[in-house]
């Protein structure tokens, strides 16, 4: 299974976490499309707290956390 | 004056009770802007360096910056500039709020306080006038409800800055207060204004906007293109709106940099109990905005029966995973404690972790904590000492509101206080995002966050996205967001801008407000300026190369947990590279630096 982490305003109607079978997801644009993110509203995506990119592979046991834009000091 | 200088500062001795108005040198004034550099250039230029902290022989510069007050975004910054009592170094105390917008519209562009009152007072300015009154009925009020006595005497329409019984008592950890929840807060400044027997500023002013705009015009076309580019960024525009500097709490667990039980882990798996997003669901009322501030990034929350200004990122992590506690109410209510009592949020409650390690290796003992242990994730352990820090009275209360280093050397473990130059390390994890690390090694004030962010890049993708995990060209972007931090501090503009504002936009405010013709190369230099003025009040007041450092934790325990387990701080790496982009050696500007930037009065020194 592949882990699913929602933050901040992206949990309006999504929850905090979801599971999606591996072989349901090549790249973490997949898991965009399948929670109906549009790609433009994730301004930080990280796999397994590392900094990545739409089209990067994602692999059975991975976590994946998106987040809108955030920040502060 | 069209200057966006009133041109008059106030200087007041609290020794022998003279009030005097001097007028602002507006050639130096450009030459450092204001605020931050301004105040810096004064304290270095008088030999405040050299001085007991908190003898009579300090002085404190209460200071605006030109954008202070008027009408471009974000403009309600003031600063504490002095010499700080916990580092022994320069302070630049930063806030928001109103209080900094109504000194301006008083007329005065700074106040510079100096010498020791005889019995407790305060100032009151209306206007012109300033007078200095008996605040001997006060003492001991907690910082709220002397906001609110002090208002019902003046008049609802003034603002209140003071201090509360930490500062009273010259607690190393106590700040100054503003507008009820909005903190000068690092350094010690506090202790300071006590130290003075000066308990609280009253301003009350007739103008209700500045009148000395140079031209009136051009700002306003610079106003409506900056409020443009900040409204349409989704962080300026609506995201800080939303969660606060809150937000943060889940990105920094995310990538593991969330120091954890005093940074002995840097992952926290309960991290979400005292996030952003909980705090919105659970207590929070609405977004809080300083004075002319479209972001609102503060937290209105409701606290049993009163709302009350809530926790920003640092303290939810500081009281959270650092005391390895994920009660928010408990942390809703030590951060209230801090507003009440006066003291740094953050150096309290990192000192507070501090003293939970010592406790955890059995240097504190149980018999020392007056019924309260100081066990890792205790609610009732990190409200309680919050409180006694604030008001002090056995050994071990007097050791801890002084600060973790002084704290940890008394019990032999000075490894344990996760401080530079004597003051805590703030919430982001610096083995985990490299660069933040030279920020923390080098920052003039003491390890601080916000006078090189470089958690926009590292982290937050802004202005572009760095590589978190490598050193590569750090040494070269910290030293470029330290110089636009200083630049923006300087014109009393909030740093929270910068997320959507570069230096062309910043050229473009403060050259319609002041008449200068500043390019952003030009406006960077001036940055560049007050970083090295800084740097050199520091040497003067006996600043070490070896001053630039991090905790031995951080250099040599990899993180322990989490997605960035393994990593080290590369700082001996990284150190040189920085001093070579500076035109430092051994941590200070050469002469031929000090000229370029035209310091001319550091050279030699």
């Amino acid at each position: 299974m592949i882990e699913v982490r929602f933050f901040a305003t992206l949990r309006q109607g999504r929850g905090k976490i979801a599971q999606v079978p591996a072989e349901e997801a090549a790249a973490a644009l997949d898991l965009f499309r399948r929670f109906d993110i549009p790609a433009e509203e994730v301004s930080i995506l990280l796999i397994n707290g590392f900094h990545s990119k739409p089209e990067d592979p994602v692999k059975d046991g991975d976590v994946i956390s998106l987040f809108p834009p955030v920040g502060g000091g | 004056m069209s200057d966006a200088y009133y041109e008059k500062i106030a200087r007041i001795n609290l020794s022998t009770g003279e009030i005097k108005a001097e007028p602002l040198d507006l050639e130096v004034a450009k030459k450092f802007i204001g605020g931050r550099g301004l105040g810096t250039k004064i304290l270095y230029d008088e030999g405040v360096a050299a001085v007991d902290p908190l003898s009579a022989d300090n002085k404190l510069v209460y200071i605006t910056g030109p954008m202070t007050g008027s009408n471009s975004p974000s403009s309600g910054r003031y600063m504490v500039v002095t010499k700080s009592p916990l580092t022994g170094m320069i302070a630049c105390a930063n806030s928001g709020g109103i209080w900094g917008a109504k000194l301006k519209f008083a007329g005065w562009d700074a106040l510079i306080v100096e010498g020791a009152a005889p019995e407790w007072s305060y100032l009151y300015i209306e206007d012109d006038k300033i007078q200095i009154l008996d605040a001997k009925e006060y003492l001991g009020v907690l910082s709220e409800e002397l906001d609110d006595l002090l208002k019902a005497k003046h008049g609802a329409d003034c603002s209140v800055l003071n201090i509360g019984p930490a500062g009273e008592k010259q607690v190393l950890l106590s700040c100054v207060m503003n507008d009820k929840d909005r903190a000068a807060g690092r350094s010690g400044t506090g202790a300071v204004m006590g130290s003075k027997k000066l308990k609280a500023i009253v301003v009350k002013a007739t103008r209700k906007q500045l009148d000395v705009i140079a031209d009136v015009d051009a700002l306003k076309e610079a106003n409506k293109a900056c409020l443009k580019i900040m409204t349409d960024n989704p962080l300026t525009g609506a995201g800080l709106r939303a969660l606060g500097t809150a937000s943060l709490v889940n990105v920094i667990n995310g990538i593991g940099a969330l120091p954890t039980k005093n940074w002995q882990e840097s992952y926290c798996p309960t991290a979400d109990k005292f996030s952003g997003e909980t705090l919105a669901e659970k207590y929070l009322v609405k977004p809080g905005a300083c004075f002319h501030c479209p972001i609102a990034c503060g937290r209105i929350i409701k606290h049993d029966d009163k709302v009350i200004g809530g926790p920003e990122y640092e303290p939810l992590w500081a009281y959270g995973s650092d005391c390895g506690n994920d009660d928010l109410w408990a942390i809703d209510e030590a951060n209230r404690l801090c507003n009440e009592y006066g003291l740094d949020a953050i150096g309290v409650p990192c000192t507070i972790a501090a003293a939970m390690e010592l406790y955890q290796n059995g240097c504190i003992k149980e018999e020392e904590c007056d019924g309260v242990p100081l066990e890792w994730g205790s609610p009732k352990a990190i409200i309680e000492w919050t409180r006694r820090m604030g008001d002090p009275k056995t050994e071990l209360e007097w050791l801890m509101s002084a600060g973790s280093v002084r704290l940890c050397e008394a019990y032999g473990h000075p490894e344990f206080s996760m401080s530079v130059k004597k003051q805590e390390i703030p919430a982001y994890d610096a083995r985990a995002i490299q660069g933040i690390g030279i920020n923390y090694a080098t920052a003039n004030c003491g390890a601080a966050h916000v006078r090189g962010y470089m958690i926009a890049p590292e982290v937050l993708g802004i202005p572009a996205q760095l590589d978190r995990t490598v050193i590569d060209e750090k040494a070269v972007w910290a030293k470029i967001f330290q110089d636009l931090t200083a630049a923006i501090d300087s014109m009393g503009t909030c740093l929270f801008t910068s997320f959507a504002l570069g230096a062309p936009e910043y050229a473009s405010l403060l050259n319609a407000a002041t008449g200068t013709n500043y390019t952003p190369d030009e406006l960077l230099e001036v940055g560049e300026r007050v970083f090295n003025i800084e740097r050199m009040f520091n040497k003067a007041a006996g600043m070490k190369p070896e001053d630039d450092r991090l905790p031995k934790r951080l250099l040599e325990e990899p993180v322990s947990n989490g997605p960035s387990k393994g990593m080290v701080s590369k700082l001996p790496e990284m150190l040189p590279q920085y001093y070579a982009v500076r035109g430092w050696v051994n941590a200070f500007p050469t002469d031929e630096t000090l000229k370029k930037l035209g310091l001319d009065e550091c050279v030699g020194k």
